[in-house]
C-alpha cells in the first residue's frame, strides 16, 4: 500500500512538472488587461495603507476582489520590490512592461499552482490509482486553466485549488474544515460564493442534524468559524468603517447583465429573442424604440437594453439562481451523501454560470474541475464531462483573439479532447468483451451521435467565425463569429445544466 | 494540455518495472491508456502534445532579432524566400544587383531553396511586403515572424511527424519484445526532441525537412526498398549538405565520377557513409551485386537530375551552384564549436600551420578514417541494428572532424542517437545533454535561456516518466563501459563541471584577455564526451555481430 501510494505520488509530481514546463513556455505569450489589473492591486496593496485600498482610483483597474486577495496581492508585492520596485510603483508601474514583472507575475502564477496541486493530491488520494490519474490529468493538465491562467492571466488555479480542499474534507467528512476552507474561498474571490447554498444545507443536514445539543452546539461552531473567518477578512474595513465601499467595489452591478463578450448562457438566448420579437414587431408596423445601450457594442449603461421583453435586474438573476439551485438543495437535504457533495457544488456553479449577472466565460471553469471528479464515478459522467469540457473550453477562445496563440488553443483544446478521449476508454474498457486473440479492447465509453453532431458543429462554427466571416465580410458585422460562438457553446452548456438536474434527481 | 497520461490499469504493482522486462504483456503498464489503441493513436496524441511544444517555444525570440545590420539565421531565410520568389530560377545562385551574395547568398542546394520558394509564395499572399525584392531586407513584424514560424511549424508536422511515424512503425515490426509503451516512449523521445525543437522552433531553421527526409530513409532501409532510400536520401542530400564541412570530401570535382560513393559524399552529409556501406554490404550479398549497385546508381543520379534540372543546362551553372555549396574560404572552424579542429585548436593553430587546401585533405582523411570502422563493420556484416549504430557513427565521425562544422550539425549523430533510444537509455540522455550544451552559447545569445531551460527539464521528466524505465537498461550494461572503472566517476565530474559552467556562464563576466574562455571550457567538456561516446558506440556496433552470433537473436541477413 505505502508503495502504491509512494508511486502514486510521484505520478502526481510528473504530471505538474510537465504540465509546469509546458506553463514555464507560455510566457512569453499574450496577456490581457487582467495583468495589468493584477500589477497595479500589487502596487496599491503595497504602497498604499490598507485604509485606502478600496478608494485607489490611480489606475482605472481599481480593487474589487474580497480582502483575503487583497492580503495575497500584498504578501506578493514583498517579493515583487525585491524582484523590482517599479512593479509596485503606483504611478510608474502603470503599463509597466519590463520582463522582470511579466516573468515575476507569470511565475508567481505557476508557483500559486502548488495549491492545485495539493487539492488534487488530497481529493484523489483515497481512489483507486486509475481514477486519481485520470482525475489529475483533467485538472492539472486542464486547458481551460491554461487559456485563462497562464496566457490570459489570472489566479484561477490557485483559488480552484482551495475549493478542491474543502470538498476533499468534506468527502472525507471533515464538515468543519471543509465549510472554513470555503468561507476563507469566499473572502479571496466572492465569485464562488454561488455554492454556498450548497454548502449551507450539507451543512446543516449532515453535520448539524443531530440530537438537540450536539447540534445546537455544532451549529454554532459553524456559525462561529465563519463569522471568525470573515471578521479576520472584513474585520479591518468595518473598524475604519470602510465596508459599504467595499461592497460597492466587489459588486459593480452597473456593469450590466452581459459582459463585453457574451458568456455563454441563458441570457444569451433572451437577448436573442428580444431583438428577434422587436425585428418581427417592427415588420408587423408596432413602434419599437431601439434601446440605447446596445448588446453588441460591448458598452452597457443601467438603461434597458432590451427593447420588448422585460429588463432584468440583478435581484431578478438571483432569484433565478436559486429557484435553478433549489431542487439540488432539496435533494442534498434528503439524501445527504458525502460523496454527492462535489456534484452538487458544481451544479450550483453551473446554475451560477447560467443565470447570474455580468458572467465571465472564465467563471466556466468554476464547474469543468469540478465536474472532472464526478467524471470517473460512472460512464454516463465520463460521456456529459467529455462534452461539457471541450465546449467550455472552447468558449474561452474568443479571450485569446491574437493570432500568435492561435495554434497554441486549437492544440490545447485538441490534446484535451484526446487524452480525455484515451483515458475514458481504457478507464471504462469493457474486461469481459475483450478478445484475448485479437487484442482489440472493447470500452463502454462510447460517444453518441448527437453529441457526435454537436461537437462535429464546433468545428463549422470554429471555421466560420475564424476564416468564412472574415473573408466574405471582411470587417462589416465584427460582432457575429463571437455571437455564433456564444450561443453555440450556450446549447451545450444547457444540455449540460439540464443533464446533471437530471442526474441528481435520478441518483438516489 | 496534457502529454502523455500515464494511467494504470490494474491499481497494485504497476508497470513493467525495468527489472521485469519480461512482461510485456501491456495491460499492466502505467501506460496503458495512451497505447491501447495502437502505436498510430499514441503517436497521434504525442505528437499533438509534441506540437503544442513547439508552437509554444516559437513564441520567443528568433536568432538575430532586432540586430541590424545582418540579423541572424532568421533573416537569412526570409532573405532566400525574398530571393527565390522575385528572382528567375536561373539567378538564385548568380551574384547580381538585385541579389547581393555577400548579404546571405543562397548556399544551400537546390532543394532548400525549392522550399524557401514554396514557403515565399504562401508568404507573399498573406503578407507581401515581408517578401518584397529590396525593400523587404530585415524585415521583422508581428506578422511576418508568425507567417515565418508557422511555415517551420507546418513543415515539421507535415513532414517530419510522418518520417518520425513510419520509422517506428517499421522499426517496432520486427521488435515483438517491445512493449507497446516502449513504443511510446520512444515516440516520444523522438518527437520532444529538445535539440531540434530549439534550433528549428528557437533558433530558426528548417532542419525538420532533412532529417525527415533521412529519417525517411533511414525507416526506407529498415523496410527493405533500396531504390526508395536513395531516392529520399538524395532528396536530403540535396536540401542542405548537412555540413558544409563534409564538402572537403568532394574537394576534387574531378573525381565525381567516382559513381556512388563520391556522388553521395559530394552532396556530402553526415550519414553517406553509413548508408553506402550498409546498402554496398547487402548488394554484395545478392545473387547479382552488379546489378543492384547499378539500380541503386541509376536511383541516385535520376534524384539528382531531377532536383538539379535547372542548373544543368550549362557546365558554367552547375559549378557556379556547387561553388556556392562550398563555402571553404570560410574556413576549418567558426565560432567554439566542439569538435576535433577547434577543440585542438587551443594548442595547434591548425589555420596557421596549414594552408586551406591542406587542411581539406587532411580533414578529410580524418574524416574517413575515423568513419572507416563502422563502415567496413557494415559492408562485412549488415544488419538492420548496425546500420542504425553506423549511422550514429559516421555522423559522429563527421562532426568531430569534418570540414567548417556548426554548432547545429550535432543535430545528425543526434538524431541517429534518438532512433537508438531503447539501446543505449543511458547514453542517449548524456547525449542529449551535452549535445544541448555545446549549443548554450549559441542558444543564449538568442535570449532561448528559458526554452533551453525548460525542455531540457521536460526532456528529463518525460525520459524518467514514472514507471517506464527504458527497459534495456540492464541489458545494456552486458557490453559497455561501465564496467570500467572510474567510468561512473568521469562521468559525475563531467556533469559537475557543467552545471559549473552553466551558472558561471549566466553570471561571470569573462576576463578581458580571453573574452571566449567559457565557450572555450564548454567546447572542451562537450568534446570530451562526444570522443568517449564516439568509442562507445564503436565498439558496441563491433560487438553487436559477435553478439547476434552468438544469441541467435536477430537474423543478420534480411
Amino acid at each position: 500500500m505505502d508503495h502504491r501510494e509512494n508511486k502514486d505520488r510521484r505520478l502526481l509530481l510528473w504530471f505538474f512538472a510537465v504540465a509546469t514546463a509546458v506553463k514555464l513556455l507560455l510566457i512569453p505569450s499574450y496577456r490581457s488587461t487582467d495583468f495589468e489589473v493584477h500589477r497595479n492591486w500589487l502596487a496599491i496593496t503595497h504602497s498604499l495603507p490598507l485604509t485606502r485600498w478600496y478608494f485607489d482610483e490611480t489606475s482605472q483597474w481599481t480593487l474589487d476582489y474580497p480582502p483575503f486577495f487583497a492580503y495575497f496581492e500584498r504578501f506578493l508585492s514583498v517579493f515583487a520590490r525585491l524582484v523590482d520596485p517599479r512593479i509596485v510603483d503606483l504611478q510608474l508601474g502603470i503599463d509597466y512592461g519590463a520582463e522582470s514583472v511579466i516573468y515575476f507575475q507569470r511565475i508567481s502564477v505557476i508557483v500559486s499552482d502548488l495549491c492545485l496541486l495539493y487539492g488534487v493530491y488530497r481529493l484523489t488520494r483515497k481512489l483507486e490509482t486509475m481514477k486519481r490519474n485520470l482525475i489529475c490529468a483533467l485538472v492539472i493538465w486542464s486547458p481551460g486553466l491554461l487559456i485563462v491562467d497562464h496566457i490570459h492571466f489570472q489566479y484561477n488555479g490557485f483559488l480552484l485549488g482551495w475549493l478542491l480542499l474543502s470538498i476533499s474534507f468534506l468527502q472525507e467528512g471533515r464538515d468543519l474544515l471543509g465549510g472554513f476552507l470555503f468561507a476563507v474561498l469566499l473572502c479571496f474571490k466572492h465569485l464562488f460564493a454561488v455554492a454556498a447554498p450548497v454548502y449551507f444545507v450539507y451543512l446543516l443536514r449532515h453535520y448539524c442534524w443531530s440530537v438537540l445539543v450536539t447540534g445546537f452546539r455544532r451549529l454554532v461552531t459553524v456559525g462561529a468559524v465563519v463569522v471568525a473567518v470573515f471578521v479576520a477578512a472584513y474585520g479591518p474595513f468595518i473598524y475604519h468603517g470602510q465596508i459599504q465601499q467595499v461592497i460597492s467595489r466587489m459588486f459593480p452591478f452597473g456593469r450590466g447583465l452581459c459582459h463585453a463578450y457574451w458568456a455563454p448562457n441563458f441570457w444569451v438566448f433572451y437577448i436573442i429573442l428580444d431583438k428577434g420579437l422587436a425585428f418581427l414587431l417592427r415588420k408587423f408596423g408596432f413602434d419599437i424604440q431601439i434601446p440605447s445601450a446596445s448588446f453588441t457594442g460591448g458598452l452597457v449603461g443601467n438603461s434597458s437594453p432590451f427593447a420588448v421583453l422585460p429588463q432584468i435586474t440583478p435581484l431578478t438573476t438571483l432569484a433565478l439562481v436559486l429557484l435553478a439551485i433549489s431542487p439540488c438543495l432539496v435533494k442534498a437535504w434528503k439524501k445527504t451523501h458525502p460523496g454527492r457533495v462535489a456534484r452538487w457544488i458544481a451544479y450550483a456553479y453551473t446554475c451560477g454560470f447560467l443565470f447570474g449577472w455580468h458572467v465571465h466565460e472564465k467563471a466556466s471553469l468554476h464547474f469543468t474541475i469540478p465536474l472532472a471528479i464526478v467524471a470517473v464515478q460512472s460512464v454516463e459522467d465520463a460521456k456529459h464531462y467529455f462534452l461539457v469540457s471541450i465546449v467550455s473550453c472552447y468558449s474561452l477562445f474568443p479571450l485569446l483573439y491574437e493570432p500568435q496563440e492561435y495554434p497554441i488553443k486549437v492544440l490545447l483544446l485538441l490534446l484535451h479532447s484526446m487524452v480525455m478521449w484515451l483515458g475514458f476508454t481504457a478507464q471504462y474498457a469493457d474486461n469481459k468483451a475483450q478478445k484475448k486473440e485479437s487484442g482489440e479492447i472493447k470500452s463502454k465509453f462510447k460517444i453518441g451521435c448527437f453529441e457526435k453532431c454537436y461537437l462535429m458543429g464546433l468545428f463549422i462554427v470554429e471555421m466560420v467565425s475564424q476564416f468564412l466571416h472574415p473573408y466574405f465580410l471582411g470587417d462589416k458585422y465584427p460582432f457575429i463569429p463571437l455571437m455564433l460562438i456564444s450561443t453555440y457553446c450556450t446549447v451545450g452548456i444547457m444540455y449540460s445544466w439540464i443533464w446533471q438536474l437530471r442526474r441528481i434527481l435520478i441518483l438516489t | 494540455m496534457p502529454k502523455k497520461k500515464p494511467v494504470k490499469h490494474s491499481g497494485d504493482d504497476d508497470i513493467a518495472a525495468p527489472v521485469s522486462s519480461q512482461t510485456g504483456s501491456s495491460i499492466d503498464t502505467l501506460w496503458w491508456w495512451l497505447t491501447h489503441k495502437g502505436t498510430t493513436t499514441s503517436f497521434l496524441c504525442i505528437s499533438l502534445f509534441a506540437l503544442l511544444i513547439r508552437s509554444a517555444v516559437s513564441m520567443y525570440p528568433y536568432s538575430g532579432a532586432g540586430t541590424p545590420p545582418k540579423f541572424g539565421d532568421f533573416e537569412a531565410q526570409r532573405h532566400w524566400m525574398e530571393i527565390t520568389t522575385n528572382l528567375p530560377v536561373i539567378d538564385w545562385y548568380r551574384n547580381g544587383t538585385n541579389n547581393d551574395l555577400t548579404y546571405w547568398g543562397l548556399d544551400y542546394p537546390p532543394l532548400t531553396a525549392y522550399q524557401s520558394y514554396i514557403h515565399g509564395v504562401l508568404l507573399k499572399i498573406f503578407n507581401p511586403e515581408s517578401v518584397a525584392l529590396l525593400s523587404s531586407r530585415g524585415h521583422e513584424s508581428y506578422l511576418g515572424k508568425l507567417l515565418m514560424r508557422w511555415t517551420v511549424l507546418s513543415s515539421d508536422a507535415l513532414i517530419f511527424f510522418p518520417a518520425a511515424l513510419f520509422f517506428v512503425l517499421v522499426y517496432h515490426r520486427n521488435r515483438t519484445r517491445s512493449s507497446k509503451s516502449e513504443v511510446a516512449w520512444h515516440i516520444a523521445m523522438i518527437l520532444l526532441n529538445p535539440c531540434l525543437i530549439l534550433i528549428d522552433h528557437g533558433h530558426f531553421q528548417y532542419n525538420c525537412i532533412s532529417l525527415r527526409l533521412t529519417l525517411g530513409a533511414i525507416a526506407a532501409v529498415l523496410c527493405g526498398s533500396e531504390v526508395l532510400t536513395f531516392g529520399l536520401f538524395s532528396l536530403a542530400l540535396s536540401h542542405k549538405q548537412l555540413v558544409i564541412a563534409c564538402w572537403s570530401n568532394s574537394v576534387p570535382v574531378t573525381s565525381w565520377s567516382y559513381c556512388l560513393v563520391l556522388s553521395t559524399s559530394q552532396m556530402s552529409a553526415y550519414f553517406a557513409p553509413a548508408f553506402f556501406s550498409h546498402l554496398l554490404g547487402k548488394c554484395l550479398r545478392r545473387r547479382n551485386p552488379i546489378l543492384a549497385v547499378v539500380k541503386l546508381g541509376i536511383a541516385v543520379i535520376a534524384t539528382f537530375v531531377i532536383v538539379w534540372w535547372p542548373y544543368l543546362h550549362s557546365l558554367d551553372d552547375f559549378l557556379m551552384v556547387l561553388s556556392r555549396l562550398a563555402p571553404f574560404e570560410r574556413g576549418i572552424y567558426e565560432d567554439y564549436v566542439a569538435n576535433f579542429w577547434c577543440t585542438t585548436s587551443i594548442l595547434i593553430k591548425w589555420k596557421k600551420l596549414f594552408t586551406t587546401q591542406s587542411l581539406k585533405s587532411i580533414s578529410l582523411a580524418a574524416t574517413i578514417l575515423a568513419s572507416l570502422p563502422s563502415m567496413v563493420q557494415q559492408i562485412l556484416s549488415p544488419s538492420n541494428e548496425g546500420f542504425l549504430y553506423g549511422l550514429l557513427n559516421s555522423s559522429m565521425a563527421f562532426y568531430l572532424f569534418s570540414f567548417q562544422v556548426h554548432e547545429k550539425s550535432i543535430l545528425m549523430p543526434f538524431l541517429s542517437a534518438t532512433l537508438l533510444a531503447l539501446k543505449l537509455p543511458d547514453h542517449f540522455i548524456h547525449l542529449t545533454y551535452y549535445a544541448l550544451f555545446s549549443m548554450f552559447p549559441l542558444l543564449c545569445r538568442d535570449k532561448l535561456l528559458i526554452p533551453y531551460l525548460t525542455l531540457s527539464f521536460l526532456f528529463t521528466i518525460i525520459y524518467h516518466s514514472p514507471g517506464n524505465q527504458p527497459v534495456q537498461k540492464t541489458k545494456a550494461s552486458i557490453f559497455s563501459f561501465k564496467n570500467f572503472p572510474g567510468y561512473v566517476f568521469l562521468l559525475r565530474t563531467h556533469f559537475f563541471i557543467s552545471i559549473v559552467l552553466h551558472v558561471l556562464y549566466l553570471t561571470i563576466q569573462p576576463p578581458q584577455k580571453y573574452p571566449f574562455l567559457l565557450e572555450a571550457l564548454i567546447m572542451i567538456l562537450c568534446f570530451s564526451y562526444f570522443v568517449l561516446f564516439g568509442f562507445y558506440t564503436n565498439y558496441t556496433q563491433w560487438t553487436l555481430s559477435r553478439h547476434f552470433r552468438s544469441s541467435g537473436k536477430e537474423k543478420k541477413h534480411i
